[in-house]
């Protein structure tokens, strides 16, 4: 417990200093895109890993929180904070709307993987095709450089939001794996109906994962809207996010507080060697992603941590 | 403005979609059928065929339909390899795993592709591109005449062969209940593999009767695996029948989507119809079984 | 507490429960018996909320719960364990627990200790943090009873909580049955292990192919030459009447 409490300090505080250290601005922006993901895994994580309702589609709570902060900082000179929280709001009730139509009707495994790619794509498709969302080419966030705009001068802001934004995964993480709604998504996740026999509301307890999944996804729209400026149809709906944010936590280890972070990590770590490595040729990168994820589905499917688990405890897995 | 000039060709134009459509869902739904994942490396499975007919033509000139007798084969092989070294072995018995697993190929597939070939569009040129029927009632694309046929055709062989030979016995046996098939002799990976063999190949006989009139890029994967889901679903999973009636559907809707909502918003009829399906009528128009 | 009234469930052309009407006292302990495929195990996803019946009524403690969900049949104080038993495989013994005592206690403190204080209950006190899919089957029969008893229920319904386990492993848990109706749970249990019932059971129903054929103490009914044809097939009863005959 000392070890565990004295390893997370000197994390954090590594990670305080770390912008006062690393002065590239390519590896601030690795680090951002680490962090980031990482909390965005452990948004996943929430619906897919702790509650087991895998989705294929959670690009559509990170675009419409990109467009909903967007669109409103644009038409309606909406402060891109306050745009933050909007996203946050809007990418829920687009979460309360798919979940509800998906459990009402009790659609699960696979064929929730497939409804929220089909509702994605739906999404993908009305951006294309709308004059407000600027169609295919787009839409610019006009450049107010100030923090109280949410357009940091520097890196060096961004990645300090992006920390807050991992540590409160973190945190909500830890809230799931000790309080009585973590305890009943993992009951759902083992089995539903045996949770609905102890008492549990399985229908109302996804339903909250998923508004909750949503509406840290959208936070996280927002964000990447704000760091790099641009959004377009494919950027906030296709299949690029679905499929990282849902590779992160399963490569950390689903269902885990510590998974998304260690998988984002494990993720562009290696993402950025093989980079080095084969050189940046377009597709070369998901090529990689394609790979880790049939290997790790394969050999190590508990994640990472499954496998820092067992070497802690001999044994342990087979007890 | 809508004349029965303009809607009887888009009409005519979405059955002969909706015949290769329903070949690429008839591979799906018979892996489906008979080892119960959902494979969704389907499309880019097909993505990768379309190049290997691509490659064919404008490197050795081979026409696409000869080109069947080489592309048959090869996806046959592709896919029982796969099925037997890769996602047999991840699946560790978990739906959820092959979902994943099947995820990751198609990923790989698709951007391979992009790496290997760019996210240029490519289509090749046949000296009978433009050659029209008559139908009577309206002009059609001679290619797209044959695929019609052609489709019909090998539907028809697939299904003589799941229906009239001891392979097809051996696979609705394990389709029904692979744990008796196990024990009366048959060997379960094998017909699992082979399933999905067979369920590939339909991919490349729908590269070669899709390509004459169609394209191929990295991406073309992503529109056909939600379009043969949705033919599937509304068909009803594991059924034959079902995915015929499905692919005419869905490709008439498709034309007429096009047709009236105009190319892009054309598509989000088909997704539409995969939700409303999904979340009413899971169990498709046709109920779920391998007939 | 409990009032069936003629329950009707069909699945297709098969009547699983034919116009079923029962009673369960409180304080007792009842037993439901029958062959197999009698629609014991379809009587009780009824009455839990799981199974719509096409006819018929469900009361408890004097409320309609007839097409109530689940989880809020569950909160009014009735539990059902499952015949196959369905642990939540990657959680540990005392977390699977856990699930069944937060539905009375929110804090995960309170609910991991009540947990452990359950499964000292049931003998699974020293088995607490290993993960219920390695348990033995007696270990996750027990783990069945202990999270529906986590629960604090007022009927608890048990589904073959003894089939598979051997005579000392039986002669446990009818104890732990027993403790748990003196503390004051009504119990209505399913069970093919007659000496179990026998010793257990205040009333017993008997079930054949969808209907009650007898009821009344568990040893009459057994005597009943009905339910023994029932059980054994058609003239067992006056077979066995006639070999008793012949043997004095
Ligand atoms: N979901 C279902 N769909 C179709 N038939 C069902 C279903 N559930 C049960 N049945 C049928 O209803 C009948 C009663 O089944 P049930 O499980 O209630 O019997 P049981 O008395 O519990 O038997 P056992 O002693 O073997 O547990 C059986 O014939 C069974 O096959
Ligand atoms: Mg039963």
């Amino acid at each position: 417990m000392t070890a565990r409490t004295a390893f997370a300090v000197i994390a954090f505080a590594a990670a305080l200093i770390a912008p006062f250290v690393v002065h590239s601005d390519f590896w601030m922006g690795f680090l951002i895109t680490t962090l980031l993901y990482a909390y965005m895994g452990m948004a996943w994580n929430v619906l897919g890993g702790y509650a087991g309702q895998v989705s294929f589609g959670h690009a559509i709570f990170f675009g419409t929180g990109a467009y909903t902060s967007t669109i409103l900082h644009i038409s309606f000179g909406l402060n891109p904070w306050l745009g933050m929280v909007a996203a946050a709001v809007a990418a829920g009730l687009v979460g309360a709307l798919i979940g509800y139509l998906s459990f009402r009707y009790g659609l699960r495994g696979s064929y929730f993987a497939l409804i929220t790619l089909a509702f994605a794509e739906v999404f993908r498709i009305l951006a294309n095709s709308f004059e407000f969302t600027g169609g295919g080419v787009g839409l610019y966030v006009p450049l107010k450089i100030g923090w109280w705009n949410l357009q940091f001068p520097s890196k060096t802001g961004f990645y300090y939001l992006a920390l807050a934004l991992t540590c409160l995964s973190l945190a909500i993480g830890a809230w799931l794996e000790n309080s009585r709604f973590g305890a009943s998504l993992m009951a759902i996740r083992e089995n539903e109906s045996a949770a609905e026999a102890l008492g549990v509301n399985a229908f109302a307890c996804k339903l909250k994962a998923i508004i909750l999944s949503g509406a840290m996804m959208g936070v996280g729209g927002t964000f990447y809207a704000q760091h790099y400026l641009y959004i377009d149809p494919t950027i906030a709906y296709g299949p690029g996010v679905s499929v990282e944010v849902l590779l992160v936590p399963i490569i950390g280890g689903l269902g885990t507080m510590l998974g998304p972070l260690l998988g984002s990590a494990v993720l562009h770590g290696a993402g950025e060697l093989a980079r080095r490595l084969m050189g940046d040729v377009p597709g070369l990168d998901l090529v990689f992603y394609g790979v880790l994820l049939i290997v790790m589905v394969r050999f190590l499917p508990e994640g990472v941590i499954g496998l820092l688990r067992r070497r802690h405890k001999p044994g342990a897995a087979h007890a | 403005m809508l004349e029965l000039t303009i809607l009887l060709p888009a009409l005519i134009n979405g059955l002969t979609l909706g015949a290769v459509y329903a070949l690429v869902a008839l591979g799906l739904t018979l892996i489906y059928g008979v080892l119960h994942i959902i494979n969704f490396a389907h499309g880019s499975l097909l993505m990768a065929a379309l190049y290997g007919v691509f490659f064919l033509n404008t490197g050795l000139g081979i026409d696409p339909y000869a080109a069947i007798v080489v592309m048959v084969p090869a996806l046959f092989a592709a896919g029982y390899v796969l099925q037997r070294s890769v996602i047999g072995k991840a699946s560790h018995g978990k739906d959820q795993n092959v979902l994943l697993v099947t995820l990751g190929i198609a990923i790989v597939i698709e951007n391979l592709a992009l790496a290997l070939f760019s996210a240029d569009t490519r289509t090749i040129d046949t000296p009978y591109a433009f050659e029209m029927v008559d139908l009577g009632i309206a002009f059609v694309p001679l290619p797209r005449v044959i695929a019609f046929i052609a489709a019909l055709a090998v539907t028809a062989v697939l299904w003589f062969i799941i229906a009239r030979t001891d392979l097809g016995r051996a696979i609705r046996a394990v389709a029904k209940e692979r744990q008796g098939a196990r024990l009366v002799g048959i060997d379960v990976d094998h017909i699992f593999a082979m399933s999905f063999g067979i369920g590939t190949a339909c991919l490349g006989a729908a590269a070669c009767l899709l390509l004459p009139t169609f394209y191929v890029s990295p991406g073309v994967g992503h529109v056909f695996v939600l379009i043969a889901f949705t033919v599937v679903v509304l068909g009803g999973m594991g059924s034959f029948v079902g995915a015929l009636v499905g692919g005419f559907i869905i490709g008439v809707t498709e034309s007429l989507g096009g047709l009236l909502l105009g190319e892009s918003l054309g598509q989000i009829g088909i997704f539409l119809i995969f939700i409303a399906i999904l979340l009413l009528r899971p169990t498709g128009l046709f109920g779920s079984r391998l007939s | 507490m409990l009032e069936a009234k003629g329950l009707t469930k069909h699945f297709g052309g098969l009547v699983a429960v034919a116009d079923v009407s029962f009673s369960v006292p409180e304080g007792k302990i009842v037993a439901l018996i029958g062959p197999n495929g009698a629609g014991k195990t379809t009587l009780f996803a009824i009455i839990a909320g799981f199974t719509q019946p096409d006819a018929g009524r469900v009361m408890f403690l004097g409320q309609d719960i007839t097409f109530m969900a689940p989880h809020r049949i569950c909160a009014l104080g009735l539990v059902r364990t499952y015949q196959i038993v369905q642990p939540f495989g990657a959680l540990t013994v005392r977390e699977n627990i856990a699930v069944g005592a937060h539905l009375r206690l929110k804090s995960r403190k309170a609910a991991l200790a009540f947990a452990e204080e359950v499964a000292r209950q049931v003998g699974m006190g020293d088995v607490l943090d290993r993960a219920a899919a390695v348990l033995t089957v007696a270990g996750r029969k027990r783990l069945e009873l202990a999270r529906a008893l986590a629960t604090r229920p007022k009927l608890l319904l048990l589904d073959e909580v003894m089939a598979g386990l051997n005579p000392t492993e039986v002669e446990e848990i009818v104890q732990v049955i027993r403790a748990i109706r003196d503390s004051g749970v009504t119990i209505l249990l399913i069970e093919h292990v007659m000496q179990a019932v026998m010793s257990l059971a205040d009333h017993a129903y008997v079930l054949n192919q969808g209907r009650i054929i007898a009821e009344g103490h568990p040893h009459a009914v057994a005597e009943m030459p009905h339910v023994i044809e029932a059980y054994l097939g058609h003239g067992a009863a006056a077979r066995l009447r006639a070999r008793a005959g012949g043997a004095a």
